[in-house]
């Protein structure tokens, strides 16, 4: 007896739940929208002309608590310039498979050439594929941006470039909603259906604790 | 109980309320060290003079009326002295001091090399303001300037420590780099056109180069590595890591026979920079460029990572699996025992990897042919019966001579003959220089002329036309004269074995005076290959091998029957080349022998052509390797464990720095053996150490000293002259390929002639003169220098001036001068 009204009961909670809200998203149909300062993966951000503002200084590498971080500096010449100044990231790889998305490295770079976007789809299907380099993290080159190398267009020495800092935006406008996403292969995220979707669960949990 | 301890004066003082004894004049920052308080400090340096530049190490003592700096402050009876530990006043003078020195420092740590590893970043966090009070703009100045191909100058960082400029001026006697101009102004430079009345504007900027005099020391990488700040970095290491990258192994150089110690750094399985080790017997905390910067060969596209084996069909070699190859070597060897095999390890082994050639050639071999030295061991044209270098080498240097740095240093007297120091042996050089800036040493060179290097040792010079240092070490008063003050030490070096009878003369000479002899070769190798047993005439331990006590000694030893030690003295490298040439040998096996570094490289590569079966034990792509039936790679020094042998003997263990599955030679001969059914017992570094050690001492009589007679030198006539040569530290060994930084900072190849020669043949400093031999020419600017009459100088192995090659003769022939290029046909190539 006591495991017939006790099925029922189990069935009950069930039942019940069916009338509540929903609170599972509905990934990857309509993905989630973090909050702005979520700790995505990384950019390494361009000065408006189109030259790397990473210098290759590894304070990044040094402030990876986790290890995940590599960078091997190199000589900018005045035929091969990829930044301002001396120093550049001849390599830099970011290792997703390491990384834990502190923003100790963010917070450690001195020229505000990493920083994080809110981008969170990053399961591959190979340990190779989740170290990323400076082909995946640079960030695209906005209208005005020239691929280096090239000579410094906004000043004569490394200094106009960090003293102009006014006019030279922080990250790479653009840059922080994940613009590979469009390029991307991944199922049903094209943008017009994300403004079609509803807001889900998670968002409208996550505005009702703020 | 004659014996006094030497009476040191002390006098009692109070560092932070802790009372201390300390010697009379010692600096207060020394004792401070000793007691374990660390005070901040930029110019001082244990090695170099005080120079209290940097105002860092302010202290507060009782009855002064401001601080002041410890570094220069000697002990005195009753002081009592305030650290920033315990005075209030010490450590807001040192946060002041730190304030003004930071006023200029640019805020380019993220882009500067010694960041990690910077005594200004750290002492600014343990002992500087949180913040500063100077807000106005830096001083700036063009950013890194070369001062040399290879070290870089950034203004902007420079502290003025001095450090650098006292390095060059009191340790290496180099001085071109200076403090230049004033006041805020001031900062450290090489001299440049501006500041001696040339074109330059005199304005500090750089201008086109022209007239400048660069950096270019043999010891300048020193300076980096001394470098508080990021005034002076490296161009080979500029931007490579940070040290929190970097895995340290201490190591040993293996580049000459001063047996630096060093540090090498290395990521992810590469060497990207090595520094001085501190070892204060040897090379207390310096090291010459080349051993710091010197390490690219093992990275060399030209590496031979498999064995390569001589295709029967094509003729050509291909790669093969090691089974393959090293059963072909076995064969081929077996093969060729009855009617001889020559062996010719090098100068480059470890004394573990020499020892392994030395049994190999004896247990597996049956042979006594082997000889490590690969250079002209004769003068050239004398006949091979004469074994005045190896019965030289078993007499006085196997088993140890005594001599070591510290006597050096506190020698009253040094002769050095047959030696170039600071080319040959720069950290012996050192040493010398440390004796003489104290004072207390006198050095004379038996030379051709006073070489830059000897006038840095205030060296006095007995001038010797090459092929005469025998006669003048037996006759010459000077001579005689350095070696009378009881200690004295007589020096010789590596080349003197080409002047005949010079090795006999040396050693008859250290044996009439009572001074102690020291002989310094050129390779790493070298020495530890005489106690190895890499010689025709020695087995390993420094035993004669007619000595029949010896033998059965090391039968027992190595567990082989009595009898298969041969026991008559085998062939000399000469005698090896010969008979490899006329075809009297089966085989040869050699090791790192470059061909070019025989006496006659011309002779050699025909010997290496003739010779039936060639084995080869390289590392890179050799002329050897590109002749040999098979080729056995083996590791370079970093991938590999061993002991090199400096020369007052002493043992340099290292470990390997980098995981490699290369092999060492002990191990590939070994694999080799084995196949032959001997066991050699090689192929664990800890293994033939274990062994090595478990040897019984030598008990053989020492071997006679050889009695060669002192030949005259050779009489140029007409357009002759006697040709005299060493090879410069930095030049076209194959150690140094490919670094066209490092080589940038070599001197300039010049041939030296007298001023007679000068006016005769009517040529002035830069123009070309050529020195030819019925063998070839070599071209060169000439440098008209204070030597014998009728004597030319030529770097051995230098850019535009391979003497062994071009000429095919060494020091003390006779060779044709003539002004200009040789002729029409070869003008065109000189001037390409």
């Amino acid at each position: 007896m006591g495991t017939f009204t006790g099925s029922f009961k189990g069935f009950g909670v069930t039942f019940a739940h069916m009338f509540r809200k929903v609170i599972t998203t509905d990934y990857p149909f309509s993905p989630p929208k973090p909050a702005p300062r979520y700790h995505g993966r990384h950019i390494l951000n361009r000065h408006p002309d189109g030259l790397e503002k990473c210098i290759g200084c590894e304070l990044c590498a040094w402030a990876c608590p986790a290890d995940a971080i590599y960078v091997e500096g190199g000589d900018n010449t005045d035929e091969q310039r990829f930044s301002p100044g001396e120093r550049y990231a001849k390599i830099y790889q970011i290792n997703y498979a390491r990384c834990i998305f502190c923003g100790l490295c963010i917070e450690a770079c001195p020229t505000r050439s990493l920083t994080m976007s809110n981008e969170y789809e990053l399961a591959r299907d190979s340990r190779q594929d989740l170290i990323f380099t400076k082909k995946e993290l640079l960030a695209p080159l906005l209208p005005g941006m020239e691929q280096p190398p090239h000579p410094m267009r906004l000043g004569e020495t490394d200094k106009d470039y960090y003293l102009g800092a006014l006019t030279n935006p922080g990250t790479s406008v653009g840059a922080e909603r994940a613009p590979w996403a469009a390029s991307a292969t991944h199922d049903a995220s094209e943008p017009e259906e994300h403004a079609a979707r509803p807001e889900t669960a998670g968002t409208v949990r996550r505005e009702g604790a703020a | 109980m004659t014996d006094v301890s030497k009476r040191v004066d002390t006098v009692k003082l109070v560092i932070d309320g802790v009372e201390v004894t300390a010697e009379k004049g010692e600096l207060v920052i020394r004792v401070a060290e000793r007691m374990g308080i660390a005070i901040p400090r930029f110019c001082d340096h244990p090695l170099l003079a005080p120079a209290g530049a940097c105002r860092q190490c302010l202290v507060e003592v009782e009855g002064q009326r401001k601080p002041v700096a410890s570094c220069t402050q000697t002990v005195a009876e009753g002081m009592v002295v305030k650290t920033q530990l315990s005075s209030p006043v010490a450590a807001k003078a040192q946060a002041g001091v730190m304030e003004l020195l930071l006023i200029n420092h640019p805020l380019d740590c993220p882009t500067c090399d010694k960041g990690g590893e910077c005594p200004l970043q750290n002492q600014a966090m343990s002992t500087g303001r949180a913040d500063s009070r100077f807000v106005e703009e830096k001083r700036e100045y063009q950013k890194p300037i070369h001062i040399s191909s290879q070290v870089l100058l950034d203004r902007e960082r420079c502290v003025l420590c001095q450090r650098c400029t006292r390095f060059s001026e009191e340790i290496a006697g180099d001085k071109f780099i200076d403090l230049m101009d004033r006041s805020s102004g001031e900062q450290i430079n090489v001299y440049r056109d501006d500041f001696f009345g040339g074109d330059g504007t005199g304005d500090g900027e750089v201008g086109d180069g022209a007239g400048d005099v660069p950096f270019n020391s043999y010891f300048s990488g020193n300076t980096i590595q001394i470098c508080p700040v990021g005034a002076l970095t490296g161009e080979q290491y500029r931007f490579r890591a940070r040290p929190f990258d970097l895995v340290s192994t201490p190591s040993a150089c293996e580049h000459c026979a001063s047996g630096c110690s060093q540090r090498t750094d290395h990521r992810r399985g590469k060497v990207l920079r090595r520094l001085a080790g501190d070892d204060p017997a040897v090379n207390e905390e310096w090291n010459c460029d080349k051993g710091r910067w010197g390490f690219r060969y093992a990275t060399a596209t030209d590496r031979i990572m498999t064995p390569l084996v001589r295709d029967a069909a094509t003729g050509e070699l291909r790669e093969a699996a090691w089974s393959e190859a090293l059963l072909i070597a076995a064969e081929g060897l077996k093969a060729a025992r009855e009617r001889g095999v020559g062996v010719l390890p090098g100068g480059r082994l470890t004394v573990e990897d020499a020892y392994a050639y030395a049994k190999f050639t004896r247990t597996v071999l049956g042979s006594n042919d082997i000889d490590f030295r690969a250079r002209p061991v004769r003068a050239t044209g004398s006949s091979t019966a004469i074994t005045e270098e190896a019965d030289f080498l078993a007499a006085n240097v196997a088993g140890g001579t005594g001599v070591t740095y510290e006597d050096v240093e506190n020698a009253p007297s040094v002769l050095i003959v047959g030696l170039e120091p600071e080319e040959e042996a720069p950290i012996l050089f050192l040493r010398l220089r440390k004796g003489h800036r104290r004072g207390n040493l006198k050095i004379t060179a038996v030379s051709s002329y006073l070489s830059r290097g000897l006038e840095k040792l205030g060296a006095a010079l007995v001038a010797a036309v090459p092929g005469d240092e025998a006669h003048l070490l037996g006759t010459d008063p000077a001579v005689a004269a350095a070696l009378s003050a009881p200690g004295s030490l007589l020096i010789v070096g590596e080349r003197l074995a080409t002047v005949p009878g010079g090795l006999s003369a040396a050693a008859a000479l250290a044996d009439r005076s009572g001074a102690r002899l020291a002989w310094v070769p050129r390779r790493a190798g070298d020495r530890g290959a005489i106690d190895a047993g890499c010689l025709p005439n020695l087995l390993p331990g420094g035993r004669p091998v007619t000595d029949p006590a010896a033998r059965a000694e090391l039968s027992l030893a190595w567990k082989v029957e009595p009898g298969v030690l041969p026991g008559t003295a085998g062939r000399d490298v000469d005698r090896i080349i010969a008979a490899a040439a006329d075809g009297t040998l089966g085989a040869l096996l050699v090791g790192g022998v470059d061909p070019a570094d025989l006496t006659d490289p011309r002779l050699a590569e025909e010997a290496l052509d003739a010779v039936p079966f060639l084995v080869s034990l390289e590392m890179r792509q050799s002329a050897v390797t590109r002749r040999a039936d098979v080729v056995l790679p083996i590791a370079p020094a970093v991938e590999k464990a061993g002991t090199y042998m400096d020369w007052e003997s002493r043992l340099r263990s290292f470990g390997a720095v980098l995981k490699s599955t290369a092999m060492t030679d002990g191990r590939v001969l070994e694999a080799i053996a084995a196949l032959l059914d001997v066991t050699l017992n090689t192929g664990d570094v800890m293994a033939i150490r274990r062994e090595l050690g478990a040897l019984p001492g030598s008990t053989a009589p020492n071997p006679a000293q050889p009695a060669a007679e002192a030949a005259r030198p050779a009489q140029p006539a007409g357009d002759e002259a006697v040709l005299a040569t060493w090879h410069q530290l930095i030049d076209l060994g194959s150690l140094l390929d490919g670094d066209q930084v490092l080589a940038g900072t070599a001197r300039p190849p010049v041939a030296r002639i007298g001023k007679d020669l000068a006016e005769s043949l009517g040529v002035g400093d830069g123009d070309l003169v050529t020195v030819s031999t019925v063998r070839g020419t070599v071209t060169l600017p000439a440098a008209i220098t204070d030597l014998p009459p009728r004597v030319v100088w030529l770097p051995t192995n230098s850019p535009g001036s391979t003497v062994r090659r071009s000429l095919g003769v060494t020091a003390g022939a006779v060779v044709k001068l003539s002004a200009g290029v040789p002729g029409p046909i070869l003008a065109e190539g000189a001037v390409q």
